[in-house]
């Protein structure tokens, strides 16, 4: 590799690490987003294979063909993903693209490994557990984001548990790293091909055993994890193939996907382990059904409503995923919108585990132009909502339990929570009295400052709305 | 077995690469607010998709069919990994507007 491409190739790790940057504020993140393809682009011309040739440099052939041809076809299976998926949807699409990622990374690296093994030289064994780890990650994040995909569309969302499921995941991980101690030190032996095979397929099989147990609910933890997975089997690959650039990113992605999993558990108060191998609610649903909340549901009607938001001072909206289901948001736009010509202040609560992803909800209001200084943060809103006349929850149910303060038995206790029992009078919207994802009963429903307001969340709005414009 | 000779120089540098990578990524990560989350992680997702670069490599070298073959879905998975991933990303950000 000549000194230009190595000084190149640090301009390329910085361009991803500012385009990172960038995406710590909504003002700067668009350019970061470009940044980071900007270093992607400059890193394709200056690409370099491991002997430190240009990819570039060779006379054309049919390879080069089918390069050209299969960048053409993902570039466009990409775009019409990337245009055609549905904002609500986007779990989903993040699912898909990982398990490619995965895919992919796992095919290098078995190239790599069978090109290696097969050569004179063999493999030295720091880059032959680089390549087993790739391969292992890589096909175990391809049919785990598979999975995953298959149950945020709704199939097969409810948790597939057997006896014994744990010692058998426990059982292939332990042939999984027997396999890879064996190739690491034999990857020149003549059954080490037949290993190889049975590596893989193990670790294909393992996403699908890992994921297959866990809920729907779970599935955006399980994404981010399997998000940096891939990532790492990318760093790994990068090893590999002596490819800087692809160290730095695959790393980056590596801590990035670790970290937002953390903070996802901690937003729902679970330790990991217990979102990847238990499986939620088995436990807790009956500890919840002992005692039931106390007090009575006391429901309201639109036109009131309408005249407590009017005459509020600061109003606070809790939106939930239920709200983008019933494709609600743009009606609560109109609505806050009204409000807001009216000199009521009005602000959005955002917990960081509503949607389907983290900061998914965020997305989903950006989409219907609500802009974003009315977005706070949990964290941010909880010390004032005592201060606040109105707090509308809509298409929210578990994030603003107060069992999660107040029940020591609920499922739930010790998760954060938006406090919406502490403003003065809290509307609930729902369609019926039906419990939320985590099937607990929700003891907001009961306090003596809660009203509810059944019905379709859209056709709700819009009455509120209607009303809102009358008075 | 001493590390010299598992380990050469030339990779040890690249492993110090690697070490320092994971606390820049943990760093800068963590500046990114949660409003963000989803947008980063798919624009994270999309940083993986150098994945494209192995297989543009891989498929380059390719000398018999299954190779081919293989090399050819990888740059497909790698292609569509990054050009989607890119794209999804800013479709997100565009929307995210402040008050006029």
């Amino acid at each position: 590799m000549s000194s230009t491409i190595a000084l190149l190739l640090i301009v390329v790790s910085v361009l991803f690490i500012l385009g990172i940057k960038f995406l710590s504020s909504p003002k700067t993140a668009r350019k970061g987003n470009l940044v980071a393809a900007a270093g992607m682009v400059l890193g394709l011309l200056i690409l370099c294979n491991g002997n430190g040739v240009s990819a570039w440099s060779h006379g054309w052939s049919f390879n080069y063909t089918l390069i050209v041809i299969g960048t053409v076809i993902g570039l466009i299976i990409g775009a019409i993903g990337a245009y055609s998926v549905k904002m609500t949807a986007m779990p989903q699409m993040v699912a898909l693209f990982n398990g490619l990622g995965g895919g992919a990374a796992a095919l290098v690296a078995s190239l790599e490994f069978m090109k290696g093994a097969h050569s004179v030289e063999g493999i030295k064994a720091f880059i032959a557990v680089a390549m087993l780890f790739a391969t292992l990650i890589g096909s175990l994040s391809f049919s785990g984001s598979i999975i995953a995909y298959f149950k945020l569309e709704g199939k097969c969302e409810k948790p597939i548990t057997f006896p014994g499921q744990n010692i058998m995941n426990g059982l292939i991980l332990l042939v999984i790293f027997g396999l890879c101690g064996y190739l690491t030190v034999n990857s020149g032996a003549s059954n080490a091909t037949i290993a190889f095979l049975v590596l893989a397929g193990l670790a294909l099989f393992f996403g699908v055993a890992m994921v297959m147990p866990i809920g729907g609910a779970d599935m955006p933890v399980v994404i981010s994890l399997l998000n940096s997975f891939t990532g790492l089997a990318v760093a790994a690959d990068g090893f590999a193939i002596n490819n800087t650039a692809m160290i730095v990113a695959g790393t980056l992605v590596g801590s990035s996907g670790t970290l937002l999993t953390l903070l996802m558990c901690k937003a729902m108060n679970r330790p990991v382990s217990n979102v990847l191998f238990g499986a939620f609610g088995s436990s807790g649903a009956a500890a919840a059904g002992a005692g039931g909340p106390a007090g009575t549901v006391k429901p309201i009607q639109a036109d009131e409503v309408a005249l407590l938001l009017a005459y509020a001072t600061r109003v606070v909206v809790v939106p939930g995923y239920g709200m983008a289901v019933a494709q609600a948001q743009h009606s609560v736009r109109e609505l806050t919108e009204e409000l807001g010509k009216r000199g009521v202040e009005v602000q959005f609560a955002i917990h960081p585990v509503a949607g389907r992803m983290p900061g998914h909800m965020n997305v989903l209001l950006a989409e219907a132009n609500v802009p974003y200084d009315q977005l706070i943060e949990m964290e941010q809103i909880n010390p004032s909502m005592d201060r606040v006349d109105v707090c509308l929850v809509i298409g929210a149910n578990d994030v603003v339990n107060p069992a999660a303060h107040e029940d020591k038995s609920s499922p739930i206790y010790g998760m954060p929570i938006i406090d919406a029992d502490h403003c003065k009078t809290c509307i609930v919207m729902k369609r019926s009295m039906a419990a939320g994802f985590a099937g607990i009963e929700n003891a907001l429903f009961y306090k003596d400052n809660t009203r509810m307001l059944f019905g379709d969340a859209k056709a709700s709005l819009n009455a509120l709305v209607a009303a809102v414009k009358a008075s | 077995m001493t590390i010299e000779s598992l380990l050469a120089y030339n990779q040890i540098l690249v492993l110090f690469i690697f070490v320092l990578a994971i606390f820049v990524g943990i760093e800068v990560i963590s500046k990114v607010p949660s409003m963000l989350h989803t947008p980063l992680m798919s624009g994270t997702n999309a940083i993986h998709g150098i994945i494209l670069f192995g297989g543009i490599l891989v498929l380059a070298d390719a000398d018999s069919v299954l190779t081919q073959v293989l090399g050819f879905v990888a740059v497909v998975f790698g292609s569509a990994n990054v050009f989607g991933g890119f794209m999804v990303t800013d479709r997100m950000l565009q929307m995210f507007k402040k008050k006029k």
